[in-house]
Order: C-alpha cells, then sequence, then structure tokens
C-alpha cells in the first residue's frame, strides 16, 4: 500500500475534533456527506460561502491526500466523524508529531494513516515544502517509510496490528468473533456485580 | 514469590483480558457500555448489515442527552434532524434489546451522570461508550474510557474491545483545598500544568491526601476531565467513600452479593511499591480558583493571574497557536481576566452538574440577583437530579435570583440542541471543554467552577469567589 501524492500544510497545534467537525454535524445518522462539513467554521463564512483563503478550498488541497498539520491533532471528543469528514474530503494520511489517542484508533478503523513524524524531520518536510510547496511525497505503508525527491526516507511507526488490518483489509469485528470460544470461557467464570434484576 | 506490586490500572486490565495473540491488541472484556444517540446510530447500522444481535444487553445500557432540548419535557424536539436520532435510539434500543432511559423517562440524563447514579457504574470495572468524557466513572476506580463507533460496533457484536495496554500515570494530589477552591481547579490546573497532550498515551491515577478528602461527585469532577490533559482515562481507587455512595443504589448488588462484592473492591487499590511510567505532584493548598484564557483546557491559569504574552514564548508554533487563541477570545496579553466582561453563565454538563454542583452556585446565588446583562443556565445533569434539587428548593433559589432553571442534558456544554452562544459572547461554563465554537459558533468560553460561575452570574464580569464567600 503506498500513497503518492502532494502535501497540505495546516500548521496549527492542537487541532480538536470539535474544528475537524463541529457537534452540530453530529446529528446525522448515517456516515455520508460529512466531507463538505470537514473544518466547517474555518472553512465557510456565515452566509455558507467559501473563505478563499482558506488552506482547503484551495484546488492544491483538494486534489492532495496527505495533510501535515501541528502537535496533538485530533484532540479532544471520539467522535468518530472526524476521520469520516477527513477521509470522505480525500485524506488518506495525516502527518503530524503526535495525534490524541482515540483519534489515532479511529483513524486506522477508518483506513486514514496517522503517520508520527520526530520532530526533526517535520521540520525538514515543512522546510522542503517551502522550497517547493507542490512537493510528492511517497508513503510506504509496509516499509513504514516517507519519502520526498531530494529528501530522507523517514521511518515512522505503525501499530504491527493495525498495519496488518490495513494492509490485508481484515474485519476486525470478524477477527474479534472468531474468538468466541475465549470469550465465551471468560464470561463463564466473570464475576458480576451488576444486579440486572433490579 | 510474591508477586509484582501492581497498580490499580494494570489490576483492572489483568482482570478483563479474555485472550492475547502474538502481534494482537489484547482482548479486553468490557463491564459495562453505554450508549448515546450521537455516536451510536452507525454501529447499530453495522450490527444490522451483519445479520447480529446484540451480545449482551445485560451489559448495556442507553439513554438520550446530547441532542435534547432542555425546555419543558412537554414540548416537542423542534428540531427535525434531532428527533430523528433520538427516535433511532429508541428503535435501536427497541429492536436489540437494550434497557433505555428514553427523553421521558425519570431517570433519563447525562449518560455520564445516570451511570453512577443508579449503581450502573462500579469499582474494578472496564466501562466504555461512545464519548470522551467517559472517564467520568474512573471516579469508582473503574477503567473507563470514550471509543469511537467502530469501536461501539465492536462491543455491542462481542462485549470485547481490543486494545493496548496505556502507560501509567500517577497524579498525587497533596495538601487540601483552600475555601473557594474545588474539584474542578485541580483538574483545571493539571490541564494547565501538562498541557492537553501531557497524558496522551496514559491512564491516570489520582492519589494524595486531596484526592481522598473529595466526595464521590468532586472525584467524578476530577476524572471527567482526564481527557482534557490527553489521557483516555484517569481513575481514583475505591475507599469507604466510594462503597458508602454505591450502597443500595439500583444496580448495585445487594445483600450477600454486596458484601462479596466489597471484599472483591477492597483488593483493587493500587499495591506498596508499585510503579507508575509517569508522575506529578500538585500541591492542594498552593492552588487557587482557575480559569481559562484560551482555546483549550490547557490555556488556564489562576483566576488572579494575567493573560500570558505571546512574544515571551520561544517555540514558533506554540507562539501562534496562543496568539491564535487570543485572537479569538478577543483578549490581550498582560491583563488579568479578572473583571472581563461576560454575555452568559453556563452551570452544567457532566463535568458540573451534579448535587454537590448545584448546592455551591446556590450557596452563591441565594439572597443575590444576578447581573441583568447576564443570561445564566443551569442544567441539572439528569432528571433525578432535577427533582432533588427541587426537593430541596435550589430551583427557587436560581429562579429568585433570575437564573432559568431547565430539564436535563448536556445542553451548552456541545450546544448541538439549540442552547448556544451567540458569536462573539463570553461565557463562564463550568464544562469540559472551550475549543472555538464549542458552545455555539464564534461563542467564547472561560471554564471555571461552579463557585467562580455563580459569582461571576451577579457581578457580570468574571469574578474571584473569594471575594464573596
Amino acid at each position: 500500500m503506498k500513497i503518492q501524492s502532494t502535501v497540505t500544510s495546516f500548521l496549527v497545534d492542537n487541532i480538536d475534533t470539535d474544528q475537524i467537525i463541529p457537534a452540530r454535524f453530529l446529528k446525522t445518522i448515517s456516515k455520508d456527506g460529512l466531507g463538505d462539513q470537514l473544518f466547517y467554521d474555518w472553512r465557510y463564512n456565515a452566509d455558507g460561502s467559501q473563505k478563499p483563503e482558506f488552506v482547503l478550498n484551495t484546488e492544491k488541497a483538494k486534489k492532495s491526500q496527505v495533510l501535515v498539520s501541528g502537535d496533538n491533532f485530533g484532540c479532544g471528543s471520539s467522535r468518530e466523524h472526524a476521520p469520516w469528514a477527513l477521509t470522505q474530503y480525500g485524506f488518506q494520511a495525516i502527518i503530524s508529531t503526535s495525534f490524541a489517542d482515540i483519534f489515532k484508533q479511529n483513524s486506522l478503523k477508518n483506513r486514514l494513516l496517522p503517520v508520527v513524524f520526530p520532530k526533526d524531520a517535520h521540520l525538514a518536510l515543512l522546510n522542503a515544502l517551502s522550497a517547493n510547496p507542490d512537493l510528492q511525497v511517497t508513503i510506504d505503508v509496509e516499509a513504514q517509510t516517507l519519502t520526498w525527491p531530494g529528501g530522507p526516507s523517514v521511518s515512522f511507526p505503525i501499530d504491527a496490528f493495525a498495519k496488518h488490518c490495513l494492509l490485508a483489509g481484515v474485519d476486525e469485528i470478524g477477527y474479534v468473533l472468531q474468538q468466541e470460544a475465549a470469550i465465551a470461557a471468560y464470561e463463564a467464570q466473570r464475576f458480576s456485580t451488576l444486579n440486572t434484576l433490579a | 514469590m510474591p508477586s509484582k506490586p501492581r497498580t490499580i490500572i494494570e489490576k483492572v486490565w489483568d482482570n478483563h483480558i479474555v485472550a492475547e495473540r502474538e502481534g494482537a491488541p489484547s482482548l479486553l472484556f468490557i463491564d459495562l457500555h453505554l450508549v448515546h444517540e450521537v455516536t451510536s446510530p452507525q454501529a447499530f447500522s453495522g450490527l444490522r448489515a451483519r445479520g447480529m444481535k446484540v451480545r449482551r444487553p445485560d451489559l448495556t445500557f442507553a439513554t438520550v442527552d446530547h441532542s435534547t432540548p432542555t425546555t419543558p419535557r412537554s414540548l416537542p424536539i423542534v428540531d427535525p434532524v434531532a428527533a430523528t436520532q433520538v427516535a433511532q435510539l429508541e428503535k435501536n434500543a427497541q429492536e436489540f434489546g437494550i434497557p433505555y432511559f428514553g427523553f421521558q423517562n425519570r431517570m433519563q440524563g447525562i449518560v455520564h451522570v445516570i451511570g453512577p447514579e443508579n449503581g450502573l457504574t462500579q469499582p474494578g470495572m472496564t466501562v466504555v461508550c461512545g464519548d470522551s468524557h467517559t472517564a467520568t466513572h474512573g471516579a469508582f476506580g473503574a477503567l473507563a474510557f470514550g471509543i469511537g463507533t467502530s469501536e461501539v460496533e465492536m462491543v455491542l457484536a462481542s462485549q470485547c474491545l481490543l486494545q493496548r495496554k496505556s502507560k501509567t500515570y500517577e497524579v498525587r494530589v497533596t495538601g487540601s483545598l483552600k475555601n473557594g477552591v474545588t474539584a474542578k481547579d485541580i483538574i483545571l490546573a493539571l490541564c494547565a500544568r501538562i498541557g492537553i497532550g501531557g497524558g496522551t498515551g496514559c491512564v491516570f491515577e489520582y492519589t494524595g491526601s486531596a484526592i481522598r478528602a473529595l466526595s464521590m461527585e468532586e472525584r467524578m469532577t476530577v476524572c471527567n476531565m482526564s481527557i482534557e490533559a490527553g489521557a483516555r482515562a484517569g481513575l481514583v481507587a475505591p475507599d469507604d467513600a466510594t462503597f458508602q455512595y454505591l450502597a443500595g443504589r439500583k444496580y448495585a448488588p445487594q445483600g450477600a452479593a454486596w458484601d462479596e462484592a466489597v471484599a472483591r473492591w477492597k483488593q483493587l487499590p493500587t499495591d506498596e511499591g508499585a510503579t507508575y511510567d509517569h508522575s506529578i505532584t500538585i500541591d492542594a493548598d498552593t492552588l487557587e480558583p482557575m480559569i481559562t484564557f484560551g482555546t483549550n483546557p490547557g490555556m488556564g491559569m489562576s483566576i488572579s493571574g494575567a493573560v500570558p504574552d505571546p512574544a515571551s514564548i520561544g517555540d514558533a508554533t506554540e507562539r501562534d497557536s496562543l496568539r491564535k487563541a487570543l485572537q479569538y477570545m478577543a483578549l490581550e496579553p498582560g491583563k488579568p481576566l479578572a473583571g472581563q466582561k461576560i454575555d452568559v453563565v453556563f452551570i452544567g454538563s457532566c463535568t458540573n452538574s451534579r448535587m454537590s454542583d448545584l448546592r455551591a452556585a446556590a450557596s452563591v446565588l441565594k439572597g443575590r440577583k444576578v447581573n441583568s446583562a447576564v443570561r445564566v443556565m443551569v442544567v441539572p445533569g439528569s432528571q433525578e437530579i432535577k427533582r432533588q434539587a427541587e426537593a430541596e428548593g435550589l430551583d427557587q433559589v436560581f429562579r429568585d435570583s433570575g437564573a432559568e432553571w431547565r430539564e436535563a442534558g448536556c445542553s451548552m456544554c456541545i450546544a448541538m440542541n439549540g442552547d448556544q452562544l451567540t458569536p462573539g459572547q463570553y461565557s463562564v461554563s463550568t464544562s469540559n471543554r472551550n475549543f472555538e465554537g464549542r458552545q455555539g459558533k464564534g461563542g467564547r468560553t472561560f471554564l471555571a467552577s461552579p463557585l467562580t460561575a455563580a459569582a461571576s452570574a451577579v457581578t457580570g464580569v468574571v469574578t474571584d469567589v473569594r471575594t464573596m464567600l
């Protein structure tokens, strides 16, 4: 699995999921139609027109599959609508120096790759991007590397199981359900304190 | 040979391992799965597409809180999208046989309020919910954390989760809180000290004399905002206060089962000699009432402090973040926040909507009037709390002061239900997040305790409650 793309640079620290998709859009009962609501309050004027200067409204961003952002991306609420909106917009990978725990797990379950970069590599990529905004990067999930022309090959960590699921297309719920015998055995010896007869 | 000393975090983890396979995360059994209307519909759709049932409806409980109006219950839900979402959960609960505290149910309330209130949350449990404030239940010594909708589906289907073990982080709070300083100020101080990402990858255990001295409701306030310091979960080891709170509650064990449970729960506290991956100590004696000035909960300070100056920050991205935050908040660096004019006070949310919070706010508002320029909303965490507060006459104190007394729900903490700030308005809020637009597009939030909120309601400006005690 390889991602080759230009990079959209959005260098803000602590981007929270309320910015990624504001709560008023969470009243939906489906997963669809969230791409247009991505970063809604930063992306649109009060009358619903796009703010042309906002990075996600540029033609370049619309064609890009990789976003590079500041530290602690995806903090805040557990809403999986955040990775749904990001992937529906077109992103397949986010590069940051760190990700919030729940966002990271939610992303991996939606084939959105959280790429954790060391600070120096993050800076090197940003410098390369300011020298050449049309820089193409290649993310090799199997090798766990990100490269760009004239740059280093940066290794990044991925949980081994999550990587296996991404590459082999494993349905995690199906995987868990195969362990029915272990679950049943656990339940049989489990001590329950919940007084459900009340 | 004696076994290695373990923290309570490790004990609860070990007790719930169903299976461990090479290269895969642990398969963890979930004792209690709480469900609400916002993060569950797509999970139920997934289950339906698989043709599956909920494996353990007896360990699954649902309620509506986020999208629900806090206007009188006799009125319909006017927002058709919200009404559809609420109706969908009712339908899902019926179809899958899940106990459901619906909009008109006497036990309806914020999911993290009604779990403990009904004795569903107990020591040593694993508790999950599609909501990042699930850490609230950690107050009972439960390992409780928020999950995404895919994980909600996994728990509905299997009652299990695939999880990697988190690191352990001791948050020791020594000494004792001074008058006017509360549990909310402890957790806001932690967020300010270690930042919004400080606990990423960790589970907090709150220890120390100041934590031991807290009531169960206050412990819930502290644990609730663990996620605001980056930790997915935070807990307090159970003690007599925990057992006293739980005894006799609806879903708590009764009779001989109670004695057996308490004996087990007493085994949970961290062993002498156990070590943590990280630790921090906060001296409660030096804490003052806290307030946030920025656009994440880590941007907080003592109420006597001054708004920090971006020019004093070395790191460029950090400096830009603070500058951006102050621009959004329209605040001047170097100036104190006390005296800042406000438009709205919100007292409520899963952080601060319980009886002790309402009593604290009422103690300030009793015999006083809220400032005529300020809208004050008091939103109890559950219908049960609403009844209890009314029985004590707190509703009358609020109404007499000029505050609104509303129905139970998340309300203006997340502004999904019509309760919201208008662009540019300032609020002092007892909720948990001050992100841009969190309380309504363009709204500006100062997070604080119920005491600080009530004091500010009276004066119409950000106020140090200690001047009014």
